[in-house]
């Protein structure tokens, strides 16, 4: 089998098709069991008491605010560099789930910090970063519809979002690189996590559910944008005719 | 974790406020997605296809 063979349109619905149903079932067994841990086995906090739970939350939604970004500029890239059809379509697939991401980690975010920090918002440069981070998915998505002319859009959107990547480095490095209310990393691939084995592997679990289930909803997402694109052509015609 | 009651569990320890109000929030916010993207997808479809019987007549 030619792995090309999927970067083909027509191909790769079907394969998305059948993959589907895996991602969602994955997903629900990963967010059970994330929350198990979460609530009935990770201990109380002996700082912050019960209400460090949202952690298990708040941070698998902001790693996937920012890794869901590099992947569209990933796809960006690739459909600028080599003009693949499929890889534009991916990007568009994925930016309003990382948009939810990014909103979902700000808000989990303000909710820790009234009760911990006395402050719903700062103007410190994690949250700030982390907010121009929603305003770049919004702008590109509102960029992609305001654009009738599905290759100029492609080709804009994804510029746009090659240029705002640089700010995923700024908001991962902002605790270190300014004082900041936010406080460092709790886990970094450099050093061992500074909390218990429990809370770090709720966390984990809550990550790899959150990692499903976008891979879910962006499989779905984009075989209605490649039946949207590919109306013209003679096997959507067909597919079609087929339910009907 | 061990909860004596689940008043003691929907207590959260005082911040059931704060604590609630995020998983409420997230949930809300993936299961609007998930409509969405399900009202979406038969939206294009029944579209595609009136499109498709217009252009056969």
């Amino acid at each position: 089998m030619n792995l090309y063979t999927y970067a083909s349109p027509a191909n790769f619905y079907v394969l998305a098709g059948k993959l589907v149903p895996w991602f969602a079932w994955g997903t629900g067994i990963f967010t059970v069991w994330g929350l198990y841990i979460a609530f009935f086995l990770a201990p109380t906090d002996f700082q912050q008491s019960e209400a460090y739970r949202i952690i298990f939350i708040h941070v698998p939604a902001a790693w996937m605010s920012m890794f869901i970004y590099l992947v569209m500029a990933f796809w960006g890239a690739i459909g600028l560099a080599f003009n693949t059809r499929l890889s534009f379509m991916m990007a568009r697939a994925l930016a309003p789930t990382g948009a939810i991401f990014t909103f979902i980690a700000l808000w989990t975010g303000a909710w820790w910090g009234k009760p911990m920090w006395g402050a719903w918002w700062v103007w410190d440069a994690r949250l700030t970063s982390e907010l121009i981070l929603l305003f770049l998915y919004v702008g590109i998505i509102a960029l992609w519809a305001a654009i009738d002319d599905i290759k100029r859009g492609d080709r804009a959107g994804s510029l746009l979002t090659l240029i705002g990547a640089i700010n995923v480095p700024i908001i991962y490095f902002s605790v270190k690189w300014w004082n900041t209310l936010h406080q460092g990393a709790s886990v970094s691939l450099t050093k061992a996590p500074s909390m218990a084995a429990t809370m770090l592997q709720g966390m984990l679990v809550l990550a790899i559910a959150a990692w499903l289930y976008t891979i879910t909803v962006a499989l779905i997402r984009v075989r209605r944008i490649i039946l949207e694109r590919e109306r013209q052509t003679e096997w959507v015609k067909a597919l079609l005719e087929k339910e009907t | 974790m061990e909860w004596a009651s689940w008043s003691e569990f929907w207590n959260m320890g005082g911040y059931g406020f704060y604590v609630w109000g995020s998983y409420g929030v997230t949930a809300a916010c993936i299961a609007v997605e998930v409509y969405l993207l399900k009202r979406a997808a038969g939206d294009t479809r029944r579209r595609l296809k009136r499109m498709q019987q217009w252009e056969e007549q």
